[in-house]
């Protein structure tokens, strides 16, 4: 028989972490299965988290108590918010962290997190039920694991293979094998899969570095925190460098391209295009003469540097041609080659909206497998499939989903299962139609009462939440009620037009000239406010002229993405769509009609016919 | 889905009617009632016959999808004009599983099957509806997907806009080109520009769809329904010496320089009699107001009455003398016109020409046919004009996407089921 658990999670990176955390704190009795203990954290590429839309995702996740920022509060070592010049809604925080502080900190915390259990095993296989769904998974050392649920978190472990100038080897990260065993069993299951690739640059004995040489850049001070738990950033701060390549540089990779595997035709599949390697921006941006280069440590006691900008699969006398070509690296010493890596991940279209293969009852994908990039793509997932296997497992059947409208994880999920990918998928608030409402300072706000519904939060954060959420919505009323005339206002040395049109506090915030000390002394009680309470009123005031504007149209397209669809809907039954956009609707199953909206391709006319069929009962199914 | 079919010519006896097929049953229906299938494209004379009868001898013209008109496949057959054929093939197509199309199905076919963008859709009813050659031409020139190519143009040009502005936002940390803000900036400035202009130079683009609208106003008696009737060419308004004689709004269709035009004749403007003519008269007032052009009509056997003295002052008019034959004008710049001898009609007809053509494009590249065209251009600009003076750069970013958006709803991104509903509502059957 062996042993059951509600939920078991395999893969312990940045997916099946916050997967197992969740899962638990959702009350599951959970396992999390990996093949190395010391892995569980693994930053297996650049030592950054967050950033311009990332950063948003790691505040969601925190929103909905995961572990991430939490970890990178502890562990990081550089903390700078970018677009800091720009407005409140696209500005992201960002940590360099020490990545053993770093996988210290994720096992600590999952090590303190109740109703889980953490073991060390390759899974070999998943066992399928007579319903076609998996209940069991079977371990390389001869267990077999009952599980209510399933999430598989495989990263870049399918077939992988790494590509270093000519040499060739199958491979998962660095240093770990590649999972054969388990591809196999996936593979068994029909899903379909592509691959995909990617790269990263060469690492360097920060010890080697002219550090003279390179432009410092000191972190944030003080340090803006990840998590919105954590009060203070406590510890040391390093400075990172920036370098750049020079003609010489470009010179030598033009005389080497022949032997670049993305060139020879050795590597097929498609890289990310917002991270090209150090070759391919060489190709596709010949007139430029120089790219940065941001050397970034890897940890305080480790002096391993990652130089970000110039991920490479150049041979490897190549790569020291290229070093030794910057400058400030002309001694550097490369500590491992950089490779490109080439992998199979499965077309996230074959998931729900919960993250479950619609074929595959109770198996759950996150991460990497489904086709993204990045640790904070990875960990968003992780913990929306955690809290959906555990609600499986529980018996729910309805999809624990965040809407577009809510949250860039739910855009990020909604993307995954409806347009699915065709380069690893990154995060970028380009994606996010309501950018201006989902700001990095406000996830507690749009998700903790989501959270807490879901059963994923804990009591401590939720009490935190209350009573901020309580304080934002007194000082949003005080706001809209406080109402001043212009002659009021100028008395107070706050330059508004002399209209005679009486304004809010609200309006009045949302004026250029609305800041200093004149405006603390027109209206005392903001002094009085928290500063994160009185970052929400201003916030709320600079985007309140734009959002109104956009109010009916948001109302209406949150109707379009709650019109479910329902989920064994014949296409072919519907009047009016054509063979292509039918083919293009079965690819895509989306759930919603807000989802057939954007799946690539289809028409404004398919999906007038959509509608209008949804709106006729008994929508017929196969 | 069904297989449909309708006629293509107009009812009535004529030398050959065409009957259009369309849908998946067609090549099965086109086999049973004329044998094997003609090459595709290929025009082929065929027996046609039904249940052992011969219906008629037929041109045929067999297109397979999605190469066709509705992207479906199709089929064309040149019948003997004549109801007893026409209605003897239909049978027999509905015997075969065919059934009558509705109206504008066909159309609506090919645009569900991509065939066809919203705006060149509407070409097409335009093209059915044209009475004139500009009317037929500017349809022409929609159903091409002229609109189409200009608002795909522009929105290429919006969607890089639109990147560029994402990158500075997205890879503030990346070295982007230093100006790229400024770049941003300038081309923005030209695209506005330019969709500025073409909405002002096509104002007179749903004039020429719509026709012209001229109303003929002046004092009772003066002569209006005489003149109306002498431009016409016959008698469409009610003419007597009794001053008030027009009480409602007498309207006849003429051709002005290759448009269209509606010319009305109205109530007498003075104190009314009684309360029908009172209502003429606020009727006639009201016509002038929404009139492209207003004739004011001062007979020279009368001095000038006040209320049409009026008129003239409050808003531009041609003016007309009527009733030449009785004396000269009493107006300055008056044309003398007499109904009754043809005296200046020409030259009245010339006048009427050159104003009409003023009011409709003179460039003969309007495309901004209908309200809805220029409804989602303005907000385009609108949204542009915003963009241009975001103080932030996710404000700018946000303001473009919206104009991207509106002008998506040009060829038919969003809301498009009501449009479509009243665009179908519209077609008459076959095309």
């Amino acid at each position: 028989m062996g042993p059951f658990f509600d939920v078991v999670v395999v893969g312990g990176g940045h997916a099946g972490a916050e997967a197992a955390a969740a899962a638990a704190r959702c009350g599951a009795r959970t396992l999390l299965l990996t093949h190395r203990l010391d892995a569980l954290g693994e930053m297996s590429c650049n030592p950054a988290i967050g950033g311009v839309g990332k950063g948003h995702l790691v505040r969601e996740v925190d929103a909905l108590d995961g572990l991430m920022a939490r970890a990178a509060d502890a562990a990081g070592i550089h903390f700078k918010l970018l677009n800091r010049s720009k407005g409140p809604a696209v500005r992201g925080p960002r940590a360099q962290a020490d990545r053993a502080l770093y996988r210290t900190a994720i096992r600590a915390l999952l090590e303190a997190t109740p109703n889980l259990t953490i073991r060390p095993a390759t899974v070999e296989g998943l066992e399928r039920a007579p319903d076609g769904g998996i209940d069991a998974v079977l371990t390389a050392d001869g267990a077999r694991v009952r599980a209510g649920a399933v999430v598989v978190t495989a990263g870049t472990f399918l077939r992988g293979e790494i590509h270093l100038g000519p040499e060739r080897r199958p491979a998962g990260r660095h240093g770990d094998p590649a999972s054969l065993g388990l591809a196999l069993s996936l593979a068994a299951l029909g899903l379909p899969v592509r691959r995909l690739k990617t790269g990263t640059p060469p690492r360097l004995d920060g010890r080697t570095i002219d550090w003279a040489a390179v432009d410092p850049q000191p972190g944030d001070d003080p340090a803006e925190p990840l998590s919105w738990m954590t009060d203070r950033i406590t510890g040391p701060q390093v400075a990172c460098g920036i370098t750049a390549t020079t003609p010489r540089t470009h010179a030598i990779i033009r005389a080497n391209l022949g032997r670049a595997p993305v060139h020879s035709g050795q590597i097929q599949g498609p890289g990310p295009r917002y991270c090209p390697s150090i070759e391919d921006k060489v190709v596709r941006f010949a007139e430029r003469e120089r790219h940065q280069i941001f050397l970034e440590p890897e940890g305080l006691d480790d002096p391993t540097v990652y130089p970000n900008g110039i991920s490479t699969s150049l041979p490897r006398d190549v790569q020291e041609a290229v070093i030794a070509s910057i400058p400030g690296l002309e001694r550097a010493r490369i500590l491992r080659h950089g490779y490109a890596i080439e992998y199979d991940h499965l077309d996230p279209r074959a998931l729900r909206p919960s993250l479950e293969v619609r074929s595959v009852p109770r198996l759950f994908l996150a991460g990497q497998v489904n086709g993204t990039t990045g640790y904070e793509e990875a960990a968003a997932q992780g913990l929306l499939a955690g809290v959906n296997a555990a609600h499986r497992a529980g018996g729910g059947t309805d999809p624990r989903v965040l809407l577009r409208t809510q949250a860039y994880a739910g855009v990020l999920v909604d993307d995954l299962t409806t347009q699915g990918v065709t380069e690893p998928y990154r995060m970028l608030t380009a994606r996010a139609e309501h950018r201006l409402r989902l700001r990095a300072d406000n996830a507690t706000l749009r998700l903790t009462d989501t959270g807490i519904a879901w059963g994923c939060v804990g009591p401590e954060r939720a009490a935190r939440h209350r009573a901020f959420a309580a304080a934002v919505a007194d000082a949003l009323a005080r706001a809209r009620s406080d109402v001043s005339t212009p002659a009021a206002l100028a008395a107070s040395g706050l330059a508004v037009n002399q209209d005679g049109i009486p304004r809010s506090l609200l309006e009045v915030l949302s004026l250029p000239a609305a800041t200093g000390p004149a405006l603390d002394a027109a209206f005392p009680w903001l002094r009085d406010l928290a500063p994160g309470v009185r970052a929400q009123l201003e916030a709320e005031a600079l985007y309140a002229p734009y959002l109104s504007r956009q109010a009916a149209e948001f109302a209406a397209l949150e109707r379009e993405e709650r019109l479910p669809i329902p989920e064994g809907i014949d296409f072919a039954a519907i009047a009016g769509l054509s063979t292509e956009m039918r083919q293009r609707l079965d690819a895509a199953r989306p759930a919603t009609l807000g989802s057939a909206g954007r799946v690539p391709g289809v028409t404004p006319a398919a999906l007038v016919a959509l509608a209008g069929h949804l709106r006729r009962a008994g929508a017929p199914t196969r | 889905m069904d297989t449909l079919f309708a006629p293509a010519t107009a009812p009535g006896r004529a030398a050959i009617a065409v009957l259009r097929l369309s849908g998946p049953a067609t090549a099965a229906i086109l086999a049973g009632l004329a044998g094997p299938l003609p090459p595709p494209r290929r025009a082929s004379l065929r027996r046609l016959r039904h249940a052992g009868a011969v219906l008629d001898e037929a041109l045929l013209l067999w297109f397979p999808g999605p190469a066709s008109y509705t992207g479906e496949d199709a089929a064309e057959l040149h019948l003997h004009g004549g109801p007893a054929v026409l209605a003897g093939v239909a049978e027999a197509l509905v015997a075969l599983g065919a059934r009558p199309a509705e109206p504008g199905e066909f159309t609506r076919r090919a645009v569900l099957n991509g065939r066809m963008d919203l705006t060149a859709a509407e070409g097409v009813i335009d093209l059915i509806e044209a009475e004139t050659t500009a009317q037929a031409q500017q349809a022409l020139r929609l159903a091409g997907g002229g609109l189409h190519a200009l608002v795909e143009g522009w929105s290429g040009r919006l969607a890089s806009l639109l990147a560029r502005q994402e990158a500075l936002i997205e890879f503030e940390d990346e070295d982007l080109p230093g100006a790229l803000d400024d770049t941003v900036a300038k081309a923005l400035a030209a695209l506005s520009a330019e969709i500025a202009a073409r909405l002002d130079a096509d104002a007179g683009a749903e004039r020429v769809r719509d026709g012209l609208d001229i109303a003929i106003l002046g004092a009772p008696n003066a002569g209006k329904s005489s003149l109306l009737n002498a431009l016409v060419g016959r008698e469409a308004a009610i003419v007597s010496a009794r001053a008030g004689t027009t009480r409602d709004i007498v309207e006849a269709r003429l051709i002005l320089a290759g448009l269209p035009a509606t010319l009305a004749d109205t109530a007498g403007l003075r104190e009314a009699g009684d309360e029908i003519e009172a209502e003429g008269v606020r009727r006639a007032l009201h016509r002038g107001e929404g009139a492209d052009l207003l004739l004011a009509v001062l007979p020279c056997d009368a001095p000038p009455d006040a209320a049409t003295l009026a008129l003239i002052a409050r808003r531009p008019c041609l003016v007309v003398a009527s009733k030449a034959d009785l004396g000269p004008p009493r107006h300055p710049g008056a044309l003398p016109v007499s109904a009754r001898t043809g005296q200046g009609l020409d030259a009245l007809r010339a006048r009427l020409e050159s104003e009409a053509a003023a009011l409709a494009p003179a460039s003969g590249a309007a495309l901004l046919a209908r309200p809805r065209h220029r409804a989602a251009l303005g907000d385009t600009l609108r949204w542009l004009r915003e963009a241009a003076d975001a103080q932030l750069p996710e404000l700018r970013a946000d303001a473009l996407r919206e104009a991207l958006r509106a002008l998506g709803r040009l060829t038919g991104q969003v809301g498009a089921e009501s449009i479509l509903d009243r665009l179908f509502a519209e077609f008459c059957i076959g095309k």
